[in-house]
């Protein structure tokens, strides 16, 4: 009858919905595809659930609907279904907490040959440092930021002086290689999010935070803040390019380092050679 | 099947305790405002958590207008957008649902359902009521202060809720704050009363696995507010100071617009454990009560005893204590030490156990019942559609790492409302239909409630089970213009201006009920004392509705637990609790 029918017609458009949903994931860019294998594995798994209780429940409203002379049964305890309802849910609950906890122990795990760059946000921009000639980034104090140094680099960390710095434009990643992103920010709580590359996290002011990905394909994707941060968090935006690792090396040289924004004409002016650190 | 461990002709305790003195009111004053009755504050509650959350309703139309066309309504500016978003989302989790369910059905329910005359201590019990009131004027005055509301979301979080960033920095971030202090001391003062009612003045036979589901629910749900509501407490209080004192609590050295501020050695971080040590215990504070009434709701319109009572109870409590565990499934990219996360989602899916053995139940209620299709059990039935899929939508996000993506995205956002919006106001209407012959002796129009349930049960679906896939695609949460970016193809608009026009319909059915709420109050049919043939003590009072006192002289004897409907043998298809074992098998007409 008719409620029965409309209850099941939820479930069954549900998973026609999910199905045929032309709102889904946006094509990956990073290693992370884990990730997507484990939310099909919860989709699976919880899809199932949902329409076995739905659709029994809609049985139940089809086939025990009050009609004239029906008595209910009087069974208030049955303790071995429920036991055995218990420890199936049991199942399906590690079922999807297994694969989940690996993923996120890779997740937190940095391999060793993951290079190092940063990502500063602040009311309402972003701002990236990569490494210099060194292979290392400068130490930095909020205390030291000023319009000629406005990522606020220790001057006496000789480590900072030929860090790459990028005020207002786009990062650049070549393909391929690990990178461990160090976040950071000089005000609020914001979050540097890529959906295409699945891994993010918050930028914490007074703290260092991180995560790390690889990319496996070239492309512009846009960076977008996660955490609501004011006014303008909507038009906090950005630009990530990544590119194949010689068109990377020539982007890179023409980025400008520490030394050269601050203007102290003591530190020559470095040069990379291409295929170097 | 197992025999139920319910004695009914097994001796009744003496009470231990004599009869106290009830007051009596002595002016209408303190008959209907000043009142110390439990259900005229009830009542009170009631009104102005709806007249509050009837604010928070229009705050959501403002909001999907803004979303579905953004551009056309161009006075819905960023700033006002979040304080909409603010707003709306404390009114409707504190000020609505916790008052709701806690003060509203809390103070009706609990001392007729346990035959108490009233709550233990009536004084302080009308003081919460007034230190509420006060709360919500506190803050729907934030609407009107220079600078607005304040705009860092319903979480606070800092540094941004009190830097100049962020809407309402002067007075809203202040007012709000003041206001959640008001309300956690309102709410000691209530909480304090439920749970000691229901432990000390539960009528003769009255055992504690004898009392309703109902009772349990808001019980266990009340205690878990003690013991959460104070970490909410002291953040408020160190946010406070931070913002007026210049302390730094949660405030690290920062550089705010350009200038160094005086704050320095705060952690921002600590403020979010102090939040969502609250703030996990407080959903189930709403859900717990829900699930509660759900399975009165359940057994009484399918005329079937709750399936596994001593296992519903069990779920309850463990709920309750597990959801003190799970806090940090809210911070997994907070930038809290990542091996946090091991633990926190193990936590998190391990409570889901309980909860499943819960829908479980509440469907083997049905199975082989006898069901009518009453405006309670329409709603009852909703809830379990919808609880099941905001329940299962949780575990997608508790698993930590696949909440990576999807955490501060819509999908977010649609599991929290369908979960504990959508699933909870299910109940909460289905209750209010299933007990408004009881506070006003009054049935409410039955063709205007189906067409209430319908619309609202069908819609809130269209509108939240698609907004997950918004954010499964990674459309953010609390932006007020996505704008353009290479992933947002055009559907997601449209798929936006669709949700707003379900909402904008939705909206329109709750008109509808407020209808039928006060057209019934005049013009409804005469319920009588027990129109559902229920079997828990509200239903059997002297008078309806319930006079000063509840019970009359004599206070009820309880002989049986909450559920003998459709008893092999009995005369009726139900057994009040209250009815002695020798007048089982007497033939009687119906309930008076």
């Amino acid at each position: 009858m008719v409620v029965a029918l409309i209850l099941l017609l939820v479930a069954v458009g549900s998973v026609l919905f999910h199905i045929y949903s032309p709102w889904w994931w946006t094509p990956i860019a990073t290693n992370w595809s884990y990730i997507d294998h484990t939310i099909s594995i919860t989709f699976w798994i919880t899809g199932v659930v949902f329409f076995a209780v739905i659709a029994f429940m809609a049985y139940c409203v089809f086939r025990f609907h009050h009609k004239e002379g029906r008595q209910a049964a009087y069974n208030p305890e049955n303790k071995k279904l429920e036991w055995w309802l218990s420890v199936g849910t049991g199942i399906g609950v590690a079922a999807m907490l297994a694969p989940g906890l690996f993923v996120w122990h890779q997740f937190v795990t940095v391999p060793a040959d993951a290079t190092e760059i940063e990502v500063m946000g602040q009311q309402w921009q972003w701002s990236f440092r990569l490494p210099g000639k060194d292979g290392r980034m400068g130490t930095t104090n909020v205390r030291n930021i000023s319009p000629d140094n406005p990522m606020g680099l220790n001057r006496d960390d000789p480590h900072g002086q030929d860090d790459v710095v990028i005020e207002s434009g786009d990062l650049h990643l070549p393909i391929g290689k690990p990178v461990k992103v160090l976040l950071r920010s000089l005000d609020v709580l914001h979050n540097f999010y890529v959906p295409e590359f699945r891994a993010k996290m918050d930028m914490v002011p007074g703290m260092v935070t991180y995560f790390w990905m690889t990319p496996i394909r070239t492309g512009t994707f846009d960076v977008l803040c996660a955490e609501l941060c004011g006014v303008a968090h909507a038009q906090m935006r950005a630009k990530v390019i990544v590119e194949e690792v010689s068109e990377y090396h020539a982007w890179l040289e023409k980025q400008q380092t520490f030394a050269e924004l601050s203007g102290r004409n003591a530190v020559t002016k470095t040069t990379y050679k291409s295929g170097g650190k | 099947m197992v025999d139920v461990p319910y004695d009914a002709i097994a001796d009744v305790p003496p009470a231990e305790v004599p009869e106290v003195e009830l007051y009596h009111p002595k002016s209408w004053w303190t008959q209907y405002v000043f009142s110390q009755d439990a259900k005229v504050i009830a009542i009170q509650y009631s009104l102005t958590a709806s007249a509050i959350g009837l604010v928070a309703l229009v705050l959501s139309w403002l909001m999907r207008l803004q979303l579905g066309f953004p551009g056309t309504f161009s006075f819905i500016d960023a700033g006002q957008y979040l304080q909409f978003i603010t707003m709306h989302g404390m009114i409707m989790v504190i000020y609505l649902l916790t008052a709701l369910f806690l003060g509203g059905f809390g103070n009706y329910l609990i001392p007729l359902m346990v035959g108490a005359r009233d709550m233990v201590f009536p004084y302080v019990n009308m003081l919460s009521y007034w230190i509420y009131l006060l709360a919500v004027v506190v803050l729907a005055s934030t609407f009107f202060v220079p600078g607005g509301p304040t705009g860092a979301g319903w979480t606070l979080y800092p540094p941004q809720a009190v830097l100049s960033g962020t809407p309402g920095q002067d007075w809203g971030i202040v007012l709000m704050l003041v206001s959640l202090i008001l309300f956690i001391i309102g709410f000691t003062m209530g909480g304090l009363n439920y749970v000691v009612t229901v432990l000390q003045a539960r009528t003769r036979g009255m055992t504690l696995m004898r009392m309703p589901l109902t009772v349990w629910g808001i019980f266990t749900a009340t205690v878990m507010a003690l013991l959460a509501f104070p970490a909410l407490f002291v953040a408020s209080v160190m946010m406070l100071f931070d913002r007026l004192l210049g302390t730094s609590f949660f405030m690290p050295a920062l550089v705010e617009m350009g200038q160094q501020v005086k704050y320095g050695g705060g952690s921002p971080i600590l403020f979010q454990h102090l939040f969502w040590f609250f703030g996990h215990p407080e959903v189930y504070i709403v859900a717990l009560p829900a699930f509660g009434i759900v399975s009165d709701l359940i057994s009484t319109h399918a005329r079937k005893n709750i399936f596994g009572y001593r296992m519903m109870v069990w779920a309850i409590v463990g709920i309750g204590a597990l959801s003190f565990v799970v806090w940090a499934h809210h911070m997994y990219v907070s930038g809290m030490h990542p091996k946090f996360g091991f633990f926190f989602a193990t936590t998190t899916l391990i409570i889901a156990i309980p909860t499943a053995i819960k829908v479980y139940n509440w469907v083997l209620t049905l199975w082989r019942g006898d069901i009518h299709l009453t405006v309670p059990m329409l709603f009852a039935l909703g809830f379990i559609i919808t609880f099941v899929n905001g329940g299962l939508t949780g575990l997608f996000l508790g698993n930590v790492v696949v909440d990576v993506p999807l955490s501060d995205t819509m999908f977010v956002v649609a599991h929290f409302h369908m979960v504990m919006g959508v699933a909870p106001i299910m109940v909460v209407l289905g209750a209010i239909y299933h007990w408004y012959p009881k506070v006003t002796g009054r049935m409410l129009n039955d063709w205007l409630g189906k067409f209430h349930f319908w619309v609202t049960f069908l819609g809130a679906y269209l509108i939240f089970f698609p907004m997950h896939y918004l954010g499964l695609q990674g459309v953010p949460r609390r932006y007020h213009d996505i704008g353009e970016a290479a992933f947002i193809t055009p559907n997601v608009h449209t798929l936006n201006a669709f949700i707003t026009v379900v909402a904008l319909i939705v909206g329109f059915a709750q008109m509808v009920f407020l209808f039928n709420l006060v057209w019934s109050l005049f013009k409804g049919k005469a319920s009588g004392g027990n129109p559902w043939r229920a079997t828990t003590l509200e239903w059997q009072t002297p008078e309806t509705p319930p006079g000063h006192g509840n019970w009359g002289k004599e206070l009820p004897v309880v002989y049986r637990w909450a559920y003998d409907y459709s008893v092999p043998g009995a005369a009726q298809d139900f057994i009040p609790q209250n009815q002695p074992p020798q007048a089982t098998r007497a033939v009687q007409g119906a309930a008076p």
